[in-house]
């Protein structure tokens, strides 16, 4: 079955050139170029993974990403053309999972989509603990004392890779390699503001992280079972 | 000081023993020595106070206030002085004039007194003495009687001597006639009538004195007549004035001191609260204003202060509405050109996938047109950078990190290029951990494009990259061993643009602007990057940062010029390279002939080292000739202590 991929760009030409692209690398394609109609568009068509642009007319993309983000944990990758610091955070930290920086190559963005649709092999029945979480891989459920924790696929991934190696510390390249999909070196601020996430979500208290705990100068490991 | 004696005594022992000199002698040069040391410490401490009370003057002559007033008493007391000396001498030159007016009308009546009495007396001596006597009497009492004249002169002593030589002794009846100066009783006795002043004794005590004198003549003889006026009164007069002039003076002179003290204060308490008003503004206070009120001068100081203070105000604004605007200007252009480019950039990606299918001329031109969009992509993204750092809007987002993490990161991204070219990278890296904290992106970036400016100039030849690191500071060198630099070009490297040799082919197609983000990469760290090089020996880059956000540079743990000593520049490129490499073993610590260097490489107040910026011209690089150490030759820096820097 073909994924389909949400495409939310105000610019027509950039938006037909992306359908073109992403048909012929075999997937389905939806495009929305007001960003207004973009969550409307995204409950009808179900999409496997949205390509969204932040700089959209009359609603900010930041906010179309929440709203989407706040339904669902589908992958979203934004396209910017915004290279400062601040625009990358504020866009992974209203919920996208990557991003794509304007002018890109048409083999990275499709690889980009690849690596986010491919899901971790499940391994069979396998569950993992990490400080008092409880992880249970193949259900994609995370639960402390009995009560399910709702992460998002990505952090989820995150979460599992840092699990299943519970006493090594994992640098930030390697995670972006192993959940991102990234062979190069990349962006580190994809791992740090993701652990932000991902801690905001699974720590009792975020300041003093216990599930993941960061390693000062190397990266991250998973907390004590 | 007391050690001197001790100093001698060994002499005579030494004398009366020889065996006794041995232990006696160490002590002479000793003791000298202390007595010097204490000397020299003496000296040392008596120049510290000097110092120390030179600064304090030079302190409390530049306080206007302390000028004022010191400037007030010396200036009132010089005339003070000057007119009490005046007004002193004058005062006594009246008193003495008015004396001797008195003096010569008295003198005056003397003579007529003695001519009249003594007028037809006979020569026989006794018989003149009598008439002598009476004639003093007569003065004595007219002096009495007449008062009202005679006040004026006050009390006086007479003396009437016959001129007759001889005679004196005879005649002289119980008169001072000893008071009466020699030189007086000369010009008298040659028919003057004349006065002088003296000092004569009366109870033991001396009294300044005026004598009048004048001859007088009888028919039958002459005399000399003489007054003598103590003149205790007028000095008692003259004191009292000088007392009185004193105690005016002085109390005058204070009473202008506190008064310019207090004038002072009113011109000067102002100029403090202009002072303070001036400080809050330098401290960003924009909205700090001067009350305008006070004399008109002070008003017209606190609204041109305010005037000024606003127009800071509004240039502010103006600059920060500026930089604002610049900001959006950069990221719309960089929004707006990047979306079409996008579309372009895919397209020309489709086109290029299938290019097998075109005529030759088409897959040609479709492969012109994806290298050079390569091109103006990365023209675009260095021109957005560089336009964001003269916007003054680049921000450092430091994290902590080990640095070897971001050096191997960026040897791959290197490694195909590298490749390309057949260009070793060797590195030579500490075993442990080097952490700092650091905006990961800006090193990379200033790795890289280090690395592929190394490669790219390289011919072929490896290339190395070393780190070493101290507890404050840590050290990047990227060295090649290619066409290097000629002098003069290791300060032109980071300018805009520039190009080494617009003949020689260029393999990367750099922007040219690489070099220039670079520096302002490692300027925003608080670092320094710097460029050595030697003409057909290869060129080093050394990147300096500070291992603390916001910690300062004062040295660099490796040395800048590759061959490292003046032995090291008559080296040839291949000698040279296994020399770097023996370092190997030694990686964690920098070289010992390098540190050597550091006290010559450290750039101190621009002194040795020049400033790259794009702007300034940067020292020349002038290859180390033989026998002279090398490392301040072809040093440029970007060198925070340099005041022409900022």
């Amino acid at each position: 079955m073909k994924a389909r991929v949400l495409v939310v760009d105000d610019d027509p030409a950039l938006a037909e050139m992306l359908t073109i692209v992403l048909r012929g690398e075999g997937f389905d394609t939806a495009v929305v170029r007001d960003g207004s109609k973009a969550v409307d568009a995204f409950r009808d068509v179900h999409p496997d993974l949205v390509l969204l642009d932040l700089m959209l007319p009359g609603v900010s993309g930041l906010d179309v990403c929440k709203e989407i983000r706040a339904e669902s944990g589908i992958p979203i990758i934004m396209l910017t053309a915004k290279t400062d610091t601040v625009d990358v955070v504020l866009g992974l930290e209203s919920g996208a999972d990557d991003y794509v920086m304007k002018p890109f190559k048409p083999k990275e963005l499709t690889a980009r989509i690849r690596a986010r649709l491919r899901r971790a092999d499940v391994g069979s029945a396998e569950r993992l603990r990490v400080a008092d979480v409880d992880i249970d891989v193949p259900g994609h459920q995370v639960t402390r004392d009995g009560e399910p924790i709702s992460l998002t696929p990505l952090e989820f991934d995150l979460l599992v890779a840092l699990a299943r190696k519970p006493r090594q510390v994992f640098t930030r390249e390697v995670l972006l390699e192993k959940v991102w999909g990234y062979r190069h070196a990349a962006d580190t601020r994809l791992v740090n503001v993701h652990v932000q996430r991902l801690r905001s979500k699974i720590e009792k208290d975020p300041e003093h992280p216990e599930v993941v705990v960061t390693v000062r100068g190397v990266g991250y490991r998973a907390g004590a079972a | 000081m007391s050690t001197e004696p001790a100093a001698a005594t060994p002499s005579p022992d030494a004398a009366a023993a020889g065996s006794a000199q041995a232990p006696a002698d160490p002590t002479a040069p000793q003791t000298h020595r202390s007595v010097d040391s204490r000397l020299t410490r003496l000296r040392g401490q008596a120049r510290r106070g000097l110092t120390a009370a030179r600064s304090r003057i030079a302190f409390w002559s530049r306080s206007l206030l302390v000028r004022v007033v010191v400037l007030t008493l010396s200036l009132s007391a010089v005339v003070m002085i000057t007119l009490g000396l005046i007004l002193q001498q004058q005062i006594t030159a009246g008193l003495l004039q008015s004396k001797i007016d008195a003096a010569t009308v008295e003198i005056d009546n003397a003579r007529q007194t003695v001519q009249n009495s003594l007028s037809g007396a006979d020569s026989d001596p006794n018989s003149l003495r009598e008439q002598l006597q009476l004639a003093l009497t007569e003065i004595g009492r007219v002096d009495g009687s007449s008062g009202a004249q005679n006040s004026t002169a006050g009390v006086f002593e007479p003396v009437i001597v016959p001129s007759r030589i001889g005679s004196d002794a005879d005649l002289a009846v119980a008169q001072p006639l000893a008071d009466v100066p020699a030189e007086l009783r000369a010009r008298v006795s040659q028919g003057n009538v004349s006065y002088q002043y003296t000092t004569i004794r009366r109870d033991g005590q001396a009294i300044p004195a005026l004598v009048v004198g004048s001859p007088a003549r009888t028919s039958t003889d002459s005399f000399e007549v003489y007054l003598i006026f103590p003149l205790a009164g007028e000095q008692g007069t003259v004191q009292v004035v000088q007392r009185t002039l004193l105690v005016g003076g002085v109390a005058l002179a204070i009473a202008l001191t506190g008064i310019s003290a207090l004038v002072a204060m009113q011109v000067v308490r102002p100029v403090r609260r202009a002072a303070a008003s001036a400080r809050k503004l330098a401290a960003g206070d924009l909205a700090e204003r001067m009350p305008v009120k006070g004399p008109i001068e002070l008003e017209t100081l606190a609204s041109s202060f305010n005037g000024m203070a606003e127009a800071i105000r509004v240039q502010i604004r103006q600059l920060e509405e500026f930089g604002k605007l610049q900001r959006r200007f950069t990221s719309d252009v960089s929004h707006e050109l990047r979306t079409p480019l996008t579309t372009v950039r895919m397209a020309a990606d489709m086109l290029y996938d299938g290019r097998s299918d075109f005529p030759e001329y088409l897959g040609r031109s479709t492969e012109l047109l994806v290298d050079e969009l390569d091109r103006f992509e990365s023209l675009l993204t260095d021109l957005l950078e560089i336009s964001r750092y003269d916007a003054g809007m680049a921000e450092l987002s430091a994290e902590t990190i080990d640095i070897r993490s971001c050096i191997h990161a960026s040897i791959a991204a290197a490694a195909p290029l590298a490749d390309q070219f057949d260009v070793q990278i060797v590195t030579v890296l500490p075993e442990h951990a080097v952490v700092a904290e650091l905006d990961t992106r800006r090193v990379d970036r200033i790795l890289r494009n280090l690395l592929n400016n190394a490669i790219d100039h390289a011919d072929g030849k490896p290339v190395e990259v070393e780190l070493a690191a101290d507890p404050d500071v840590l050290a990047i060198t990227v060295t090649d061993h290619g066409v290097g630099l000629r002098p003069g070009e290791a300060g032109l490297v980071f300018n805009r643009f520039w190009r080494a040799d617009p003949s020689r082919q260029r393999h990367t197609g750099g922007t040219g602007l690489g070099l220039a983000i670079s520096l302002e990469d490692a300027r925003l760290h608080g670092g320094w990057l710097q460029a050595s090089g030697t003409p057909g020996e290869g060129a080093r880059f050394r990147l300096t940062l500070p291992r603390q956000h916001g910690g300062l540079i004062t040295h660099s743990p490796l040395a800048l010029r590759a061959d490292g000593s003046a032995a090291g520049s008559g080296a040839t490129p291949d000698e040279a390279g296994p020399v770097r490499m023996m370092v190997d073993d030694g990686a964690l610590k920098p070289a010992p002939h390098e540190e050597e260097l550091h006290p010559a490489s450290v750039p101190v107040g621009g002194a040795t080292a020049a400033l790259i910026s794009p702007e300034v011209p940067a020292a020349e690089d002038e290859p180390a000739g033989p026998g002279v150490p090398g490392p301040t030759g072809g040093a440029a820096s970007t060198d925070a202590p340099s005041p022409v820097a900022r």
